[in-house]
């Protein structure tokens, strides 16, 4: 332990020459690197938010269409990368099922445009205010298929930033303090894919048995020997972790643990009671000084909380030009678009009663087509050898 | 560099110690390698070195271990991380990142090293393993070799003094062994890495080992010394020396080409070996006729002709992920062809209902643990012979039979592997299937398990049985076989009789056969000398 501390208050001095010359070229856009995986994540919820603020088609259609053009241009060859089209795919059964909801419940809207009647089923008369079948209005099911779209944008969001950058590169970037929650974050992320491939597994080895694989009775006689396979395996992991160094900490005082943790719970606490503060309606001018104290007052505990920790970071990802810019164009795209509904609200959320035909308003286009920018100015992801 | 002294080891719920009276000192820069029967504490011995026994399995440790001069008791098992190196048997379950290159260097943040340190060594690490190329993959995308020297790599870059293996080859394919074992070596001659390992296919690594740690079984307390020295009194033992043994060599050849250099005598003095008695010509049970199946987007099988015959044994061979689990899944219809035809027994597997197909065939598959659901032995044949509709006591009898010392009321999973083993075939065999598979078999047995199951696949053969067994372990293919096929990227490159097959290529030749060839097994000479086989 003493040598690697050595190690690290004096490195040696060939390497000291190195990081200026090596910063100025590793950040050249023509050197193939990943995207700090904040920069992805920002650019998306950007584009998220952007999204829930309209429910014009054309918009929509138009974000969707950015996300996946940078997804296609900039996504690597790793299995995380294939996410994008799982998340269409579960954007696509959503609007699906808001779709038949609103064919089958009838829809919040009125409507005088009926398209046909589906038989209605009586119900009791406790059941006052749920309707099952009856008329279809031409309203009801475009204001569905405008929610139900906006729903499918905001998942593709979430799938653009999940195939650009995987989360548990994201949760590495965590400050050191909570680095822990991060791995066990990471280690419950990997366990689900293995649930699932252990049910697959166990559900064929029914048939050796001669049973039936199929149905549910087949998921739910495998699931204690499932469960005891995935209690296994993270035991396994634990144990391997442990001889790996996992969990070793520096010598810290005990009143700067504590102290750490007071001020991380206190501004926690004061972020929390400012964010109510600044939600609810009303005028609440102490709500901002407390959210900024209570932010100062949690970082300051995860400082001193990562004392604790002796970690150090490989190869941690710059954060240069093209991680900038990539989060500014996200951001623009929201900032626009929430400063644009505040101004016009009806071009963002074109009317259904009566029905008219959404036009796409010029100025949310121009911004939308602002975040295909990471597209052009960030540097290709590496391709792994195969 | 590791001294034990009167180390014992007690679990809670175990009546007799797993380990007790162990006192020996591993020098340092030697490759010490652990042999002894299922059971005898190996896999004990090697977690109290890196502090898991007792740190975390729990149990009672006795004694005092020592590794570069720090106390396993005092220090847990993450303090130990910097001087030891510690693998298990399943890469998979080691890793904590998802690329080769974080992995590798994960280690080395734990321990807070500095930045450029830590750039340098991932580069060393990299190139000294054979790396380099897959830096940036995912980690569920490498073959089990590259796994495991992921693994390996991924300890070492914190530079550990010792490394400690539990049986890192015993689920890999030989190629990859040899890739796995040659890293080892390296380590050895430069860095002088003490490296304490432990394995059941002796015939891969004894030849490498500077000293033998020998655990003779509950009772006798372990020694260490001479490799040669060691195998002529072990319990277990690789066919090289078994065939020294038998030859009276001394001292005892451990390598293939020691042996052979000594065995110009006992060729001259050998007869042709007798032809075999190819099993009578009959109707195929089971056959796949230009065979294509996918797996997601990868083919797996590419136009596989096979066709198995009653009495016959057939032993399929080739890479981790050749596709022999693929072949074998299919015949039991858990993957639907592409393209092609399956018959089993007349039926069609994949649509075939199970209840119909178990009567036909029957697999167990890598993991036996996956076909037994039950609580104890007693339950899980009587509901083999539910599922089978067989007479009650049907799977009881065949599990006496098999293996006569089982309590009905153990859990299967407290089964030692051999034993579990058992208890999945005759859970298979309860519905009586003319066609029976089994997935790698021999992973995890010692040689006295293998040569009950040599025992028990052969009278099956010669009841009419066809059977096909996957696997690695060439020892096993050479002695049980008729038959070998050889699969590769999907398609089967070699189908012949055995001797024929593993004759002609140097990767799934059994070592009698490199030092006596034709000859294939040490039964085999002993028979054709008129000796009796060493025990």
């Amino acid at each position: 332990m003493s040598v690697h501390r050595l190690l690290r208050a004096a490195p040696a001095p060939a390497d000291s020459t190195l990081p200026h010359a090596r910063s100025a070229a590793a950040h050249s856009r023509a050197l193939a690197r990943q995207l700090h995986p904040g920069a992805w994540w920002l650019w998306s919820l950007g584009l998220a938010a952007a999204a829930s603020r309209t429910t014009n088609p054309l918009l929509l259609l138009l974000i969707l269409a950015v996300a996946g053009y940078v997804v296609a241009a900039r996504r690597g060859d790793a299995p995380w990368s294939r996410s994008y089209a799982a998340f269409l795919r579960l954007g696509l059964l959503v609007l699906a099922a808001r779709m038949v909801f609103a064919v089958l419940l009838g829809s919040p809207v009125g409507g005088t445009h009926v398209l046909f009647t589906l038989p209605q089923v009586p119900l009791p008369a406790w059941a006052q205010g749920v309707r099952l079948g009856g008329s279809v209005t031409l309203e009801g099911v475009l204001f569905a298929l405008y929610e139900g779209l906006r729903l499918a944008v905001l998942l593709a969001c979430v799938g653009a930033a999940n195939a650009l950058a995987s989360p548990s590169r994201l949760l590495r970037s965590l400050p050191g303090a909570l680095y822990e929650a991060g791995v066990a974050a990471v280690v419950a992320m990997t366990f689900a894919p293995n649930l699932v491939a252990d049910v697959r597994r166990l559900r064929a080895a029914r048939r050796l048995r001669g049973r039936s694989d199929r149905g549910v009775r087949a998921v739910l006689s495998v699931g204690l020997p499932v469960l005891e396979g995935a209690l296994e395996r993270s035991v396994a992991l634990a144990a391997a972790m442990d001889t790996r160094g996992f969990g070793r900490t520096a010598a810290v005082p005990r009143r700067l643990v504590r102290t750490a943790g007071a001020l991380t719970l206190a501004g926690l606490l004061a972020v929390c009671s400012a964010t109510y503060g600044l939600l609810t309606p009303g005028a609440h001018p102490w709500a901002l000084p407390v959210l900024l104290a209570g932010a100062g007052a949690a970082a300051a505990g995860l400082v001193l909380g990562g004392r604790r920790t002796v970690r150090t970071r490989y190869r941690p990802d710059p954060w240069a030009l093209p991680e900038w810019l990539t989060a500014a164009s996200g951001t623009l795209v929201a900032a626009v678009l929430i400063w644009y509904a505040g101004r016009w609200p009806g071009a963002l959320a074109p009317s259904v009663v009566p029905p008219t035909a959404p036009s796409l308003p010029l100025l949310p286009a121009l911004a939308a087509l602002v975040g295909l920018l990471p597209a052009f100015v960030t540097p290709e992801p590496p391709r792994s050898t195969r | 560099m590791i001294t034990f002294e009167q180390v014992g080891v007690q679990y809670a719920d175990a009546s007799a110690p797993a380990l007790s009276g162990v006192e020996l000192t591993v020098p340092e820069g030697e490759l010490c390698l652990l042999v002894g029967p299922s059971g005898s504490g190996k896999s004990t011995l090697l977690g109290t070195v890196c502090g898991l026994v007792p740190h975390f399995t729990g149990g009672t440790l006795t004694g005092r271990v020592t590794v570069a001069g720090r106390d396993t008791r005092t220090h847990r098992p993450r303090d130990l991380a910097d001087v030891v190196g510690t693998v298990g048997q399943d890469p998979a379950a080691h890793f904590v990142t998802d690329t080769v290159e974080e992995e590798l260097a994960y280690g080395m943040e734990s321990m807070g090293l500095a930045p450029a340190v830590m750039r340098r060594r991932v580069e060393e690490t990299l190139d000294l393993l054979g790396l380099a190329e897959l830096r940036g993959r995912a980690l569920s995308s490498l073959s089990g070799g590259q796994r495991q020297r992921v693994a390996i790599g991924s300890v070492l870059t914190v530079h550990p003094k010792v490394l400690v293996l539990d049986e890192p080859t015993s689920a890999l394919d030989p190629g990859a062994a040899e890739e796995v074992l040659a890293v080892l070596q390296r380590l050895v001659h430069d860095l002088g890495t003490t490296v304490l390992l432990s394995e059941h296919r002796l015939e891969r690594v004894v030849q490498y080992a500077d000293r033998v740690l020998l655990l003779p079984g509950p009772g006798e307390p372990p020694v260490l010394g001479d490799p040669a020295a060691l195998m002529a009194r072990s319990p277990v033992r690789p066919p090289v020396v078994d065939l020294g043994l038998l030859a009276g060599w001394t001292p005892l050849p451990l390598t293939v080409r020691d042996a052979r250099r000594r065995a110009a005598p006992l060729r001259a003095q050998l007869p042709p070996p007798a032809p075999q008695s190819a099993p009578a010509p009959a109707e195929p049970v089971a056959t796949a006729s230009r065979l294509v199946v996918s797996r997601g987007r990868v083919p797996a099988l590419r136009g596989v002709e096979l066709a198995l015959v009653p009495g016959q044994i057939t032993a399929l061979m080739g890479r981790n992920g050749a596709g022999k689990s693929t072949l074998l899944g299919t015949l039991v219809g858990l993957h639907a062809p592409d393209s092609g035809t399956v018959r089993v027994n007349g039926l069609v597997p994949h649509r075939s209902r199970p209840k119909d197909l178990i009567r036909s065939v029957g697999l167990v598959p890598q993991d036996p643990r996956d076909l037994l659901y039950a609580e104890t032995v007693a339950e899980e044949c009587a509901a083999a012979d539910r599922d089978a509709d067989a007479e009650p006591g049907t799977c009881r009898a065949l599990l006496a039979a098999l293996l006569p010392d089982v309590a009905d009321d153990r859990h299967p999973r407290d089964l030692s592997e051999g034993q579990r083993l058992t208890l999945a075939l005759a859970v298979v065999l309860t519905a009586r299937p003319p066609v029976l598979l089994l997935d790698e078999p021999t992973r995890g047995l010692d040689y006295a398990a293998k040569a009950r199951l040599v025992t028990v696949l052969r009278a099956l053969a010669a009841d009419g049985h066809a059977v096909l067994l996957a696997t690695h372990d060439v020892e096993l293919a050479a002695e049980l076989a008729h038959r070998t096929a050889v699969l590769a990227e999907g398609e089967i490159v070699a189908d012949g009789p055995t001797p024929e097959v593993v004759l002609a290529s140097p990767t799934f030749a059994p070592q009698t056969a490199k030092i006596l060839p034709p000859y294939l097994t040490v039964p085999e000479v002993a028979a054709a000398l008129d000796a009796e086989p060493p025990r």
